[in-house]
């Protein structure tokens, strides 16, 4: 090899700089600002805010997964919700069983929740595993089979559930230290709800984390990006969806978890009521970004409470109308993935 | 000639309905730059993606070291030491420059773990990705993306490169820039398949030429005979000279 001498350093001004695109976060700044003088009371708006990052952080974690998935591979699941209906009736079980435990005290409660998100998680993720194997491998690149199919496997999954757990509703009530409020002077903020924030803007810095720091991570963004050029540098890029449909899946779980805990109730259906509000999340964020996915969810969290509470008929087209907007704003969505 | 490192013989590749190569047969030697020419639609780029495992051949057989690529996985392919460059460059525009080069080094998890002294002499013959080593490759300009490409092909030793085109689109002074980096990778006995139009280019780079038409190889030899053959070259290249020299 001919060794050539490497140019000095150029003056760092001479470097251009990567400009971040600001807008889509100051959109969402701008929402919560805005509502301040719409909802009239401070406390009101806090409550309300609180409450619709909770949600916002809940459902970025649900579809989290379900955007790596489909930036991925290109593959349209809309089966996803049966990892959500299956990890929050793991919750059932496990919290079920730990129940006495959990009312003890505020770590023995935090104690039992982490052990039904991690069984949970590893119950979704397993499925995931088999679920890919079965129902999505056979159809890769056929979208409209995709859709019949991942349905199909959500539908029978959905009766395995009604089997093992039964077809009625089953409560899933907080443990009692996590029941109540704090009250920041006169604004009442449900405890369960700032520990699902918290559990959501933790899983949302390892997910940027390991994307943005770790060789997986860069694996992933080129994949989402074009596949095949991954593939021509040497990576086999199917066990690469393989690791991200069951870590997906497992997100689903997990998030189910913490919808369950937030609805105190748990039905069969939970999967497919919460699967419209994903895929409203992540085309608004744009399909295969995971910070638009993020901005995405918080927006559509936000926008549900705020509506709720100042014209509760609104809330109920809240999510599609903002959808609508985003798009005509921007067509590919907040963070649209070049090359897709 | 040096012993081949690549040979195709009798291949044939069918992209749905279409019949695209028609029995290609030729070798690339060890250390030397192959130029594969041909008019449009000759089917140049498919036996790139022919010799990567992208597009799989019919019938035929493809031989990297003796050893048979035929049927084998695209990774398995490149793993096995051959880097491509295709003609859309195929990087990655949301990553950056370092990002871009970290992961076509396969054995480099970080920065840290790239080999210095490579990065050094790559950065000798592209200045423009360590000025631009941050930055989000997407926002570079189109010479300096195709310097990408082929850095990112070279980031770690390869047996063979398969460079489909790389002066498309690009101003004479760029291309210069990559004829003289070619021209590096060429003193250091770096094994090259270059598909390419310009006949200018390929006239300085290479030392064999395999021509295409109609999916089959219609001539093999020196480049420097068909340098040579102003005649030859209007038969097989429909070139006109005075636009090309």
């Amino acid at each position: 090899m001919n060794t050539v001498v490497a140019p000095a350093a150029p003056a760092a001004s001479a470097i251009p700089k990567a400009s971040f695109d600001w807008k889509p976060v100051a959109l969402l700044v701008g929402l919560m600002i805005a509502a301040l003088p719409a909802v009239g009371s401070g406390s009101s708006w806090l409550t309300l805010t609180v409450a619709g990052l909770a949600m916002g952080m809940i459902v970025f974690i649900i579809a989290s997964g379900l955007t790596l998935v489909f930036g991925l591979m290109d593959v349209l699941n809309f089966g996803h919700g049966v990892f959500i209906a299956l990890g929050a009736f793991m919750a059932t079980t496990v919290m079920g069983g730990m129940a006495v435990f959990a009312d003890q005290g505020a770590l023995q409660a935090l104690a039992a929740i982490f052990c039904a998100m991690l069984v949970a998680m590893a119950v979704a993720g397993a499925l995931g595993l088999a679920f890919e194997r079965v129902i999505v491998r056979p159809v890769y690149g056929l979208h409209l089979k995709q859709i019949l199919i991942t349905m199909g496997g959500m539908i029978v999954g959905e009766e395995i559930i009604k089997v093992i757990w039964g077809p009625l509703q089953i409560a899933l009530p907080l443990p009692a230290p996590l029941r109540g409020a704090f009250l920041i002077g006169e604004a009442a903020i449900e405890k369960y709800r700032v520990v699902a924030a918290a559990i959501g803007l933790v899983v949302f810095v390892v997910l940027a984390w390991t994307l943005a720091r770790t060789k997986v991570g860069l694996l992933i963004r080129a994949g989402v990006q074009d596949r095949e050029m991954v593939e021509s540098l040497g990576y086999r890029i199917k066990r690469l969806f393989v690791g991200v449909f069951a870590a997906g899946s497992a997100l689903a779980g997990l998030g189910g978890v913490m919808w369950g805990l937030y609805q105190q109730a748990v039905a069969p259906q939970i999967g497919a009521q919460v699967n419209v509000l994903i895929f409203i999340v992540i085309i608004i964020g744009g399909l295969g970004s995971t910070l638009g996915c993020f901005i995405g969810a918080l927006l559509v969290g936000l926008l549900a409470n705020y509506t709720g509470f100042l014209a509760p008929k609104v809330a109920l087209f809240s999510n599609i109308a903002l959808m609508v907007a985003i798009l005509l704003w921007r067509p590919q969505g907040l963070y649209p993935v070049t090359n897709r | 000639m040096s012993a081949p490192l690549l040979e195709l013989k009798g291949v044939h590749t069918r992209i749905g309905a279409y019949h695209i190569l028609h029995g290609v047969d030729f070798a690339v030697p060890e250390g030397e730059v192959t130029m594969l020419l041909g008019r449009n639609g000759a089917g140049k780029t498919t036996t790139l993606r022919t010799i990567m495992g992208l597009w799989q051949a019919s019938a035929g057989e493809i031989l990297f070291r003796g050893q048979r690529l035929s049927g084998m996985a695209t990774p398995d392919i490149a793993a096995g030491g051959i880097a491509y460059v295709p003609e859309n460059m195929g990087i990655f525009t949301d990553l950056t420059v370092k990002e871009n080069i970290v992961l076509a080094a396969r054995s480099a998890r970080h920065e840290g773990e790239l080999d210095r002294t490579r990065l050094d002499w790559i950065f000798g013959l592209f200045p423009a990705l360590q000025k631009f080593w941050l930055y989000p490759a997407g926002k570079l300009s189109g010479g300096q993306k195709q310097m990408l490409a082929v850095a990112r092909a070279i980031c770690e030793p390869r047996a063979l490169l398969l460079i489909d085109e790389p002066s498309k689109g690009l101003a004479p002074s760029i291309i210069q820039n990559l004829i003289s980096a070619f021209r590096a990778l060429k003193a250091d006995r770096t094994t090259i398949l270059l598909v390419e139009q310009n006949f200018l280019m390929a006239k300085a780079l290479g030392d064999r030429v395999a021509v295409m038409d109609d999916g089959r190889v219609v001539h093999t030899g020196a480049m420097a005979e068909l340098a040579a053959d102003t005649t030859l070259q209007q038969r097989l290249l429909g070139l006109s000279l005075g636009a090309h020299q």
